[in-house]
């Protein structure tokens, strides 16, 4: 049976007789790439639109329609050698794209304000020294407040909203205090500029806004490009299933369109997208990836099978119990929902900063007004030298210091092929000294490799590769990739859950159970050597081989071990697995700590007792039985092969064969969080320096604005410094 | 300094047409793809129609 594939669930209508989808596409990472995929979708008749975005790696594709089949698009950057898959928008990436717009707007016309205002301020500040008439300068106050008053009211609503909710619910964040001295000194300034003043203050206000909204701005663009990327991984990992929509009749369907009720076949080396039980067929199945457990359990009717399951050996039939989303076995979702919610208690480190800050920047405005009128001034020279406290104060730079090294950090880790997943996820990696790691395909590989290739004369094991790449399973996929096979062979018949064979030159080659080609003997050889290998043998007329298939540690994988150690971080192996294959790994690691068989609820536990003993534990692990200890953890890590639920519920995603990627992610986050405290403090010294010259009231308007930027630069020009860490290899 | 009854609403003027215009690129989607946008300014040549003729004029 071949399956047709149904893309009509990701097609949209897009107006005027015109059909829309958006693909996500795997290594677009250049100019030429870009030409090159738009140049060649463009060819095909009836597209009317095909542009790609190199930001978010995406291709939009509009086509009259009906005319073309997007089928074809896929097949046709196949042969430009790009993989894609089609995508669908969730609600919360455009809810947050939504929102990046919306600041930029904010910010274009705060900008605008600033700039216009200054243009009129510069001469008001000239003229004070010099003759300016008193007329004029109210005339150029007046101009000041027109354009300042609607554009503050405008471009600061993201900081009267915030701060609202905040003190609605008796909180205290960075905006309150940026909402009062924003409203005082706009308020302030008005009444001034009635009353014939010297003094006004709307540029001080609007340009404490334009340079809040920068930081605001990059704070924004940094989240909405995870959850791009996020939606990304979540597209490549190309959650399809085969469903039943007739009698004999299948079709390759996204996940999202799979019900309760509908029939799903599985076939031999295929992942199983959904949760359901099986209702026809026997086959063995890999649950490593939901339990840790690498060996293989028996399908049968009425085997329940959960979404990331490998199915080996035979076709088998599922009915789907329930659709893609929260579906799991009940426990790991009550487990995860209660670690999620004892996670969100972390407060991030610029809404510390503010709560220390507020009130003391508030106190000190109440004490130079009381001081003021003490000393016998009027009240309205106090309340002016009091708000002139409040705008010198006013946390500009503090709003910048976080977001800069945000970014820059993260579009560092990004090149080191580190992912963020959530915008907090950085200041926390920077605090860990513990890290526990899963062991199934996170120390090891995800796939199978073959361990003992010398053995084998290159020119049978390209024959083997050649023969495995007709079989879906995945110890023959592992042979294939080893053998580096490309041309598969003619006429290969495959005997279910036996092999395949094959006829060249007259001779019958076959792979598959070492009963299947005579090598029992063989293979029990290396059995007792490694209890932890699949025995795969190949025979050609006689000649018998066996393969020794299992899964390898990450390359680098004792390299970094040795690496986190030398930065004082501790290691540990929590795992699923069975006794032995985890001793095993942590022996050739030179990991002490270990543990064997352990349920999600007991590894919970674990990171709990840690907790308790002040670490602050980094989980990085794969599995669905990962999940709630990942999500439980103080900072979390999953590769990139995760299952799908570990994958959203990590901070950080990593990329790749290598474990290197969770180094950097560590010195990147450190240098970051060092930079962060160092431009916190700089921004308060800063404010130091001029708090003094503010409560003895000769703070012009001119010095705000001076004292304001100076501040905000200095913090920008060091945040860059995040992009780079000394090389420190062990 | 009767001049500046010309000056500044011009000065306003143009402002203001700065900001829309940057609103009107915000809007067209132009800040939707900024890695892109470097790479287009120098890229060789756009892909074209294959026949120019045929299209409308």
């Amino acid at each position: 049976m071949q399956a047709v594939r149904d893309f009509s669930h990701y097609v949209r209508d897009a107006g005027s007789g015109l059909s829309h989808i958006d693909l996500a596409v795997e290594g677009v990472s250049c100019a030429g790439c870009m030409s090159k995929i738009e140049r060649g979708l463009s060819a095909i008749p009836d597209v009317t639109l095909a542009r790609v975005n190199l930001t978010d790696r995406r291709v939009a594709l509009e086509w009259r329609q009906g005319a073309v089949d997007p089928a074809r698009f896929i097949d046709r950057l196949a042969e430009l050698g790009y993989k894609a898959h089609p995508f669908e928008t969730e609600s919360a990436e455009a809810a947050e794209a939504e929102r990046s717009r919306f600041l930029l707007r904010c910010l274009g016309v705060a900008a605008f304000a600033t700039m216009n205002v200054m243009m009129l301020s510069i001469p008001v500040w000239s003229g004070n020294i010099g003759d300016m008439m008193s007329e004029q300068r109210d005339f150029f106050h007046w101009l000041s407040a027109l354009i300042a008053l609607p554009a503050a009211a405008y471009a600061g609503q993201p900081f009267f909203r915030s701060a609202y909710q905040a003190l609605r619910t008796r909180n205290v964040n960075m905006d309150v205090p940026i909402s009062v001295g924003v409203m005082l000194a706009l308020g302030m300034s008005l009444i001034e500029t009635i009353h014939h003043a010297e003094h006004a203050y709307f540029d001080a206000a609007i340009m404490l806004l334009t340079f809040l909204l920068v930081g605001r701005y990059l704070d924004q663009n940094m989240r909405r490009r995870t959850r791009a990327v996020a939606g990304n991984l979540a597209a490549l990992k190309a959650e399809t299933a085969t469903k039943f929509v007739g009698a004999g009749e299948i079709a390759e369907v996204p996940v999202a369109a799979i019900h309760t009720g509908d029939i799903v076949l599985l076939r031999p080396g295929e992942r199983c997208a959904v949760d359901g039980t099986v209702i026809e067929g026997r086959s063995e199945i890999d649950q490593s990836l939901i339990t840790g457990e690498t060996v293989h359990v028996t399908a049968a009717q009425g085997t329940a099978v959960y979404a990331g399951s490998l199915n080996i050996s035979g076709t088998l039939r599922v009915r789907v119990s329930a659709a893609s989303d929260g579906t799991l076995l009940a426990d790991i979702t009550r487990l995860l929902d209660n670690a999620l919610q004892a996670r969100s208690r972390y407060v991030r480190l610029a809404d510390r900063a503010s709560r220390l800050y507020a009130p003391v920047v508030h106190a000190a405005a109440l004490l130079t007004m009381i001081g003021w009128v003490l000393m016998g001034a009027n009240w309205h020279d106090a309340v002016v030298t009091a708000i002139a406290v409040l705008i010198i104060t006013c946390p500009c730079a503090l709003g910048l210091a976080i977001p800069t090294v945000q970014t820059v950090a993260s579009g560092a880790m990004f090149r080191a092929g580190v992912l963020l997943n959530s915008g907090d996820a950085i200041e926390r990696l920077a605090e860990v000294d513990r890290i526990i790691f899963d062991k199934t395909g996170t120390l090891t590989l995800p796939e199978l490799d073959v361990v003992n290739s010398a053995a084998i004369p290159p020119e049978m094991f390209e024959l083997a590769g050649r023969l495995a790449l007709a079989s879906h399973h995945p110890v023959a996929a592992a042979v294939a990739r080893a053998s580096n096979a490309r041309s598969p062979l003619a006429g290969v018949v495959e005997e279910p859950g036996q092999g395949v064979r094959a006829f060249i030159e007259g001779e019958e080659i076959r792979l598959g159970r070492p009963s299947f080609c005579g090598a029992d003997r063989l293979a029990n050889e290396i059995l007792i050597r490694d209890p932890e290998v699949s025995a795969v043998a190949f025979s050609r007329d006689g000649v018998r081989y066996v393969f020794a298939v299992r899964q390898l540690l990450r390359p680098d994988a004792p390299a970094m071990m040795a690496a986190l150690q030398a930065r004082g971080i501790a290691v540990e192996i929590v795992s699923g697995d069975r006794e032995p294959a985890v001793r095993a790994a942590a022996q050739s690691l030179g990991i002490g700590e270990w543990r064997a068989g352990v349920t999600p609820a007991d590894k919970i536990a674990r990171i709990d007792e840690l907790k308790q003993q002040g670490f602050k534990v980094m989980m990085v692990g794969d599995g669905l039985n990962d999940a709630p200890a990942l999500a439980a953890a103080h900072v979390s890590m999953s590769p990139i092969s995760a299952a799908h639920l570990s994958q959203a519920t990590a901070d950080l995603v990593f990329l790749g064969k290598p474990l290197a990627p969770v180094v950097a992610a560590i010195d990147f986050s450190r240098k970051a969080l060092y930079l962060m405290r160092q431009n916190l403090w700089l921004a308060v010294g800063y404010n130091f320096l001029a708090v003094p010259i503010a409560i003895a009231g000769f703070v012009t308007p001119l010095i705000a604005a001076v004292a304001m930027s100076g501040s905000s630069l200095l913090v920008m020009l060091n945040a860059l410094r995040a992009r780079g860490v000394a090389q420190r290899r062990s | 300094m009767e001049v500046l009854v010309i000056l500044v609403p011009l000065a306003l003027g143009l402002g203001l047409v700065g900001l829309l215009g940057f609103l009107w690129s915000l809007k067209s989607g132009q800040y939707d793809d900024l890695d892109g946008a470097a790479w287009r300014a120098i890229a060789d040549d756009e892909p074209v129609t294959e026949h120019p003729s045929d299209r409308p004029a």
